[in-house]
């Protein structure tokens, strides 16, 4: 620890005063490593020893590894639940990251993830003891395939950038076997930069194109691009402004007429799932975030899944393998596809995380709407809250989550960065902030439905509060925070001369 | 609902303020046509109770009561209460990612932690804050040789993990690289002779798994010098990462591409687990995927950020690194508090029982006759054994008496079929091990 962990005040009165908080000081765990300690203990070997040296010879050995940690069991938990008190997080309060949809994570979901049975299969292991595994993804799909109104899926994808380029690669399998893969995948300027990122692995040249002045596509700007070189239009739906794109029948249809697809990222989906079906209008390929519309935990930045339901034209592409079941009813995985594009990660994918949305899925049933409603029922109040007092550049009608700009806070010098850091203060993690890039000054809220009014009206509260405060003293705001343990970090430095690991 | 905190009063309450007659007001903007009427076809509504049930009745069906030897990627090792107590923390399983430092420094610390742990284990000067799992971690490892090269092919070792080889052909199809397979001698390890100078010329790198496929362990620094001879990089795998407690670490590789799932992280029918990249420090402007630093606030204190995001996509778009977002962040966690449990003389240990482990099955297996063991080259916990008989047959035996036999080689290696990857951890008992050498001795007496 260093001096300023244990600095004591000491009083006249000879009461010793711990100034800060242990939480507060906590170091890196290498440095609390005494040799000696550990905290996990084997059971002793029942076999006889082996000499590493003369087993693998003395070049394919190694000694002790230098600086690794030697700590307790007391010490190891005490350091990670005091890292954990310096995190936000859904179990704390309200984390309204548009486009992130953090909702709550349902506890019981966590309980069958570790489950004997399930966390401790082999995915190598043989169909006949792993029928539990092989019909819990196979009701997946089933249940996804009826809430997007598609026709044939694959959990594989780990994640949603990881969907998009499965479905891209299936996009290209596809029109290849139309005899021309084509060249060039549309993409709005409202969108994720996955998205882009992926088309150009999938071999794909990125077209940009503008949305029109409602924040829409613009279907004349979209005839004219949409040239033979097309392959497909990468359309999130709802926008990243949280607006359903009106005229999407138009936009399929002008994509079908000239042998183009429509892929869809589901990453919005939390708007739609219950009430309107992404297959019944016109999309041919989409991926689902489950950590976003199907409640599995963000974990800090992962783990996620990203499965992707396409329409039956594209089932022959799909990656290998695929959950079946067979006449006798028992399930199996088929690799014997050739028309497949192959594979995009080891093994079933990210089975942990589809079994949780399973579970979720399980919960609500049909009920699913009401998730959808309350979502979309959060989102209009809170945007009917503040749009007195934060500029709403788009006037459509929001859906799960609503855009505001810092437009009328700029003339006081405090920014949507500034208004987002000093939400933290306030209890509230930030929203997203400059998101999506066609709003300067972008402040993107997604409530979800996992918040009760009350929350709500908190955090109305909240951001009427700092939005006065811009007014009367933008200097509070713009060094906020000032509650956190600290304050607003160098990111320049941090990029200038990289410290990317702890050493002695 | 349970999961849903509002009363229908509080509902009502809420359209009204926003000036709406009824919920289906809101969703006006989604065409008359497409909005569903029925209500969706799904199973449940289910209890809490329900679903644990359902659950339960699916884990029944698999394998609870079986041993088994399987290994080939994926390895049943210790785990402490600990690492799974710590992760359900709300505060960490329930956090995004940690784009506002101010309030996530427990993960960004933690991840630097992390990022730590696999410079020393892999012997290299940086990593990432994690990647999907070993196989797409390779797949980007060979992505990024090929952007420091400039070069288009690839030579790869065919004893690298097929199914990680699978999702590299996946990925490198509609790129322009080349992949050259290269295969191996007698004692598994990789075929130098089979390098052709010419390809190794044109080559990104040189792309190895230590243990391989087959459980040897490579020659790494032998490689990296023809590989560096050549102007290419030597990118190693590694699917058995507790091999690091007792095995050489690949120091000389350029880029190391892990599978971290040994460190405290359940099987769990492939995933999710956590891939790691390693590399030198000169090469880190290249990598791909979330990376924290060091730096400090105003006053001067200690904190953690995302850094160097100007490789990434939400930054670079179509010119990114590569198109990750996530990493596996809650797993990367897990990995790092085993690794802090286990510690220096703990990981050490655990690799000596792995070794001895596999030592005595091998010495057990290879005295039933007509059992040999297939590669000379030292291994850790896993070695190839060739049957008198086709595998498929025995393991159809071996099922019946509740244990899950050996890899079959065959399915991806058609030169090897009657050859299985057997796989013996710390956790496999003793007895257990006798049990299969019982077994698969009277199987083979029995006339086919």
């Amino acid at each position: 620890m260093n001096s300023k962990s244990i600095d004591i005040e000491a009083s006249a009165g000879k009461i010793l005063k711990v100034r800060e908080h242990p939480n507060q000081n906590e170091g890196l765990i290498f440095e609390k490593s005494a040799p000696g300690k550990r905290g996990m203990e084997l059971p002793p070997l029942d076999v006889p020893a082996v000499d590493p040296v003369k087993a693998l010879g003395s070049e394919f050995t190694r000694d002790a590894i230098e600086g690794f940690p030697e700590v307790s069991e007391i010490e190891v938990i005490r350091h990670f639940t005091r890292l954990s008190t310096w995190n936000y997080a859904i179990d704390l309060g309200m984390y309204p990251l548009g486009s992130c949809t953090m909702k709550y994570n349902p506890r019981v979901n966590e309980f069958v993830a570790r489950l004997d049975g399930l966390a401790t299969e082999h995915p190598e292991q043989p169909a006949e003891v792993s029928q539990g595994c092989l019909r819990i993804l196979y009701d997946l799909q089933k249940c996804l395939l009826s809430i997007t109104g598609m026709d044939a899926a694959t959990l594989q994808p780990v994640a949603g950038a990881q969907g998009e380029l499965t479905g891209l690669l299936m996009i290209r399998a596809y029109l290849q076997s139309q005899g021309n893969p084509r060249k060039t995948v549309l993409i709005p300027d409202s969108a994720h930069g996955t998205n882009p990122a992926s088309v150009v692995i999938a071999g794909y040249e990125v077209k940009n194109i503008k949305s029109n002045a409602r924040g829409q596509i613009d279907t004349d700007h979209l005839r004219e691009f949409c040239t033979e070189d097309v392959a497909a239009l990468m359309l999130t739906n709802p926008s990243t402004l949280g607006v359903f794109e009106e005229r999407i029948a138009e936009i399929a249809a002008i994509l079908h007429e000239r042998g183009a697809l429509l892929y869809m990222d589901g990453a919005n989906m939390n708007a739609l799932a219950g009430v309107t079906r992404p297959g019944d209008f016109g999309v041919d390929v989409m991926h689902l975030n489950l950590h976003k519309t199907f409640s599995t935990p963000h974990g800090g930045g992962g783990p996620g899944a990203g499965p992707v339901l396409v329409k039956r034209i594209l089932e022959p592409f799909l990656p290998v393998p695929v959950v079946l079941q067979k006449e006798d009813g028992k399930f199996a995985l088929d690799f014997n596809r050739p028309k497949s594009v192959g594979r995009v990660r080891a093994y079933c994918g990210n089975f942990g995380v589809l079994l949780r949305a399973l579970a979720y899925t399980l919960a609500y049933g049909p009920g699913m709407r009401q998730a959808t409603e309350d979502a979309v029922l959060n989102s209009n109040y809170i945007r009917k809250k503040l749009e007195d007092v934060f500029d709403l550049p788009y006037s459509l009608p929001s859906m799960h989550e609503v855009v505001f700009s810092d437009a009328r806070q700029k003339k006081h010098g405090v920014n949507t960065m500034d208004i987002a850091k000093r939400l933290i203060d306030y209890g509230f993690h930030p929203y997203t902030t400059a998101f999506p890039l066609i709003v300067p000054g972008a402040m993107m809220i997604e409530p979800t439905e996992s918040e009760s009014k009350e929350e709500c009206d908190f955090f109305i509260e909240a951001m009427r509060s700092i939005a006065a405060e811009a007014e009367t003293n933008p200097e509070l705001v713009k060094t906020a925070p000032h509650s956190t343990r600290v304050g607003r970090l160098d990111e320049v430095a941090a990029a200038r001369k990289p410290i990317l690991r702890w050493k002695p | 609902m349970r999961y849903l905190p509002k009363s229908p009063s509080e509902r009502q309450e809420m359209l009204e303020t926003i000036g709406a007659r009824s919920i289906e007001e809101l969703f006006q903007s989604i065409p008359e046509k497409f909005r569903l009427r029925a209500p969706l076809t799904l199973p449940g509504p289910l209890s809490e109770a329900e679903i644990i049930q359902y659950f339960q009745a699916r884990a029944a069906e698999n394998s609870r009561g079986y041993t088994s030897f399987l290994g080939a990627g994926v390895y049943s090792h210790l785990r402490s209460v600990v690492t799974d107590s710590l992760i359900q923390r709300g505060e960490f399983l329930t956090s995004y990612t940690p784009y506002q430092a101010e309030f996530a420094q427990g993960t960004l610390t933690a991840i630097f932690e992390f990022q730590t742990l696999m410079c020393q284990l892999t012997g290299q000067e940086v990593a990432n804050a994690s990647m999907y799992d070993g196989s797409t971690a390779l797949t980007e490892a060979v992505l990024m040789a090929e952007r420091l090269t400039g070069r288009h092919r690839v030579l790869v070792a065919r004893s690298v993990h097929p199914e990680y080889r699978h999702v590299l052909q996946t990925y490198a199809k509609n790129l322009g690289i080349e992949i050259e397979e290269v295969g191996y001698t007698e004692s598994g390890q990789l075929d130098r002779a089979a390098l052709k100078q010419e390809s190794l010329a044109q080559a990104a790198a040189i792309v190895v798994q230590s243990p391989n496929f087959f459980g040897v362990i490579e020659e790494l620094p032998a490689m990296a010098e023809i590989a560096h001879a050549a102007g290419s990089l030597l990118v190693t795998s590694i699917a058995e990462a507790v091999s690091l407690g007792i095995v050489r670490p690949p120091a000389e590789a350029d880029i190391v591409a892990m599978e971290g799932q040994s460190f405290g992280i359940p099987p769990s029918y492939g995933g999710p687990y956590v891939g790691v990249i390693a590399t030198r420090d000169k090469y880190v402007r290249q990598m791909p995927g979330r990376l924290a630093g060091q730096t400090t606030d105003a006053e001067g204190r200690r904190g953690f950020v995302l850094t160097l995001a100007t490789r990434e996509q939400h930054i670079r778009r179509e010119k990114a690194t590569s198109n990750i977002c996530t990493n596996e962040a809650l797993y990367a966690l897990a990995a790092t508090i085993h690794l802090c449990l286990l510690g220096k003389e703990g990981l050490r240990e655990q690799a000596l029982q792995n070794l001895a482990k596999a030592r005595f099955a091998q010495a057990e297996l290879e005295n039933i006759p007509g059992v040999r063991r297939v590669f000379s080259g030292p291994s850790f916990n896993e070695f190839v054994l060739e049957f008198p008989r086709s595998v498929k047959m025995v393991n159809a035996d071996l099922l019946r008496e509740k244990i899950i036999g050996p890899f079959a080689l065959g399915i991806h290696y058609p030169e090897l079929t009657k050859r299985a990857l057997v796989c013996v951890t710390e956790t496999t008992p003793r007895v257990e091990i006798e049990r299969l050498s019982a077994a698969i001795k009277r199987i083979l007496e029995r006339p086919v």
